[in-house]
């Protein structure tokens, strides 16, 4: 069972290695993205009333960007599964002896080891950000991104799973990934946001994932009302596991 | 008495209300090399996707060596060998990777492991390559890797769907070889789908598929053998029209297949020329010969293979 999961653990960081372009594509965008917008807007951001110590936009983007980086991190690695369940590496593992969560296990270890990497890389820019991430706070902050990273893997294994085509695994990370990043505190605070955006945005996960980035971040203390750090850490560490039982459950059905 | 290696017991599967395997009943003993034969989309691969437990039959059963299959997967996995038809290895990887991620899901490790695949390579020839990412070996190098993958473990039952799609006459030669030596060396059962006669003709059993049923199982010899005599082909500007005529004339049976008249005759050689004389002008070309599994596919179906 450990060996299993190790092996498919494994054979997702060797082939990401291998893989320039994936680099690239996960975690390059999201830095033009920050660099773009969070220069473009960084002196017209009136900053988050609710968060005193966030500076201009670029900081405040700073969490988001992370949160991006590790989503797509996780969309790209399980995208793949679609093709690779139908011809490919996967036929032979769902033929073997093996656990079906262990199969689950390898493949959201390997997608949050991923994602840990890239993130850990964009984190070498946040000094020349003017961000206070300090040595101290960073297992904290890698902590949290382990557990984003554990979440969103979870979720996109379970659309992929669930699709048998990339078009519609595309269809829903437009429709549903995307905003669901959006709308997670990422690009604007929701003390700013309309009533029905506000709601949404309590009642995704995401939200909390970029709180508890931020949190990590810019430690602070929380608004009342709203989950501080280990409060917003929890709710992505149930989602995370609620979300992996659901993987189990289909793959092991299907 | 031992179980069969594979024993199939109408077994039946429908998608939404198209049913793909209609009630397919036979057994597979210990030590024979097996085809399907039957043209694509005749419920083989289904039929396939069943047996090597990647999915549940609407009703029926399967049994691997005594086990069925969606009561006990894991002993089943354990001893089934799976060559699946689109390539199931990560060509990102080197062959060895492969085979060491291979190893590790079936629970081998270490010294035992390393043994295995160095054994596994040597017998598919591939030793000298096994430090080469699979996306840089020829198709016919690919599917031998694929074979070493499957038999890793050593197997008691493989399976394989259509394995030589897509390869050169070469390296199609090459993988029979390959399956044929497995049998006489390991005495392992070979189960596999084929769309080819000539390959199904090399097994020790066929099992013919049409529309989600077997419509002929047996020897190749004793499949032909079902068939009177010869087979003729008459080729016509108006096939249809020609065959009852030679039907009513001679008083023999006259299928048109494909703008062909097909008849199925005792001394083809005698019969021939007093078919030509009887219908002068009328006859374009006119073949014979014995009955291949393709002659059988077509008495029982009233269609070519492929």
């Amino acid at each position: 069972m450990l060996l299993a999961t190790y092996t498919l653990w494994l054979r997702d960081i060797v082939r990401f290695l291998r893989q320039r372009s994936r680099v690239i594509g996960a975690l390059g965008s999201p830095v033009i993205f920050w660099l773009l917008l969070g220069s473009g807007l960084n002196h017209s951001f009136n900053g988050d009333a609710t968060r005193p110590p966030v500076g201009g936009y670029l900081q405040y983007f700073y969490p988001g960007t992370l949160a991006l980086i590790v989503l797509f991190t996780a969309i790209f690695s399980t995208i793949s599964v679609i093709e690779d369940r139908q011809e490919g590496f996967m036929q032979g593992v769902l033929v073997a002896p093996v656990p079906r969560s262990a199969i689950v296990m390898g493949k959201v270890l390997g997608g949050t080891t991923l994602a840990l990497i890239q993130a850990a890389a964009f984190l070498l820019l946040a000094p020349f950000a003017g961000l206070p991430v300090t040595l101290a706070a960073l297992p904290l902050l890698l902590g949290v991104i382990v557990a984003l990273g554990f979440a969103t893997t979870g979720l996109g294994l379970l659309i992929a799973w669930w699709l048998d085509s990339m078009q519609g695994f595309h269809a829903i990370m437009n429709v549903a990934l995307i905003p669901m990043w959006i709308l997670s505190g990422a690009v604007f605070p929701a003390s700013g946001a309309s009533g029905w955006i506000r709601a949404i945005m309590q009642v995704n996960p995401m939200t909390y994932g970029v709180t508890a980035l931020r949190l990590a971040i810019f430690p602070t203390v929380p608004v009342a009302g709203e989950p501080g750090l280990a409060g917003s850490l929890a709710v992505v560490l149930i989602f995370g596991f609620a979300i992996l039982a659901a993987d189990t459950w289909l793959v092991r059905r299907r | 008495m031992s179980a069969a290696a594979l024993e199939v017991d109408n077994l039946r599967h429908t998608y939404g209300d198209r049913e793909a395997l209609r009630g397919v009943s036979f057994s597979v003993a210990e030590g024979e090399v097996f085809a399907l034969l039957g043209p694509n989309g005749g419920g083989k691969t289904t039929l396939f996707r069943i047996v090597s437990t990647l999915m549940r039959p609407t009703s029926g059963t399967v049994r691997i060596a005594g086990d069925e299959v969606t009561a006990r997967p894991d002993r089943v996995r354990r001893r089934l060998g799976v060559v699946f038809q689109a390539p199931a290895l990560d060509v990102r990887l080197t062959v060895e990777e492969n085979l060491r991620h291979q190893g590790h899901l079936y629970g081998l490790r270490g010294r035992t492991l390393a043994g295995r695949i160095a054994d596994a390579m040597d017998r598919v020839g591939l030793a000298d390559r096994a430090r080469d990412l699979v996306h840089t070996l020829s198709g016919g190098l690919q599917r031998r890797a694929e074979l070493a993958k499957a038999l890793l473990h050593r197997p008691a039952v493989l399976v394989l769907d259509e394995p030589t799609t897509g390869l050169d006459p070469g390296a199609r030669r090459d993988v029979w070889r390959h399956l044929l030596t497995l049998r006489e060396r390991d005495g392992t059962t070979v189960v596999l789908t084929t769309h080819l006669m000539d390959e199904a003709a090399k097994c020790d059993r066929v099992g013919i598929m049409h529309e989600g049923s077997l419509v002929a199982l047996g020897t190749p010899a004793a499949l032909t053998a079902q068939i009177g005599g010869d087979v003729i082909l008459i080729s016509s500007a108006d096939a249809p029209a020609l065959a009852p005529r030679i039907a009513a004339r001679f008083g023999v049976k006259a299928e048109v297949i494909d703008e062909q008249v097909r008849i199925e005759r005792d001394r083809a050689h005698e019969f021939v020329p007093m078919l030509v004389e009887a219908f002068p002008g009328e006859i374009d070309a006119v073949t014979f010969g014995k009955p291949t599994l393709e002659d059988v596919f077509m008495h029982h179906t009233g269609r070519r293979l492929n």
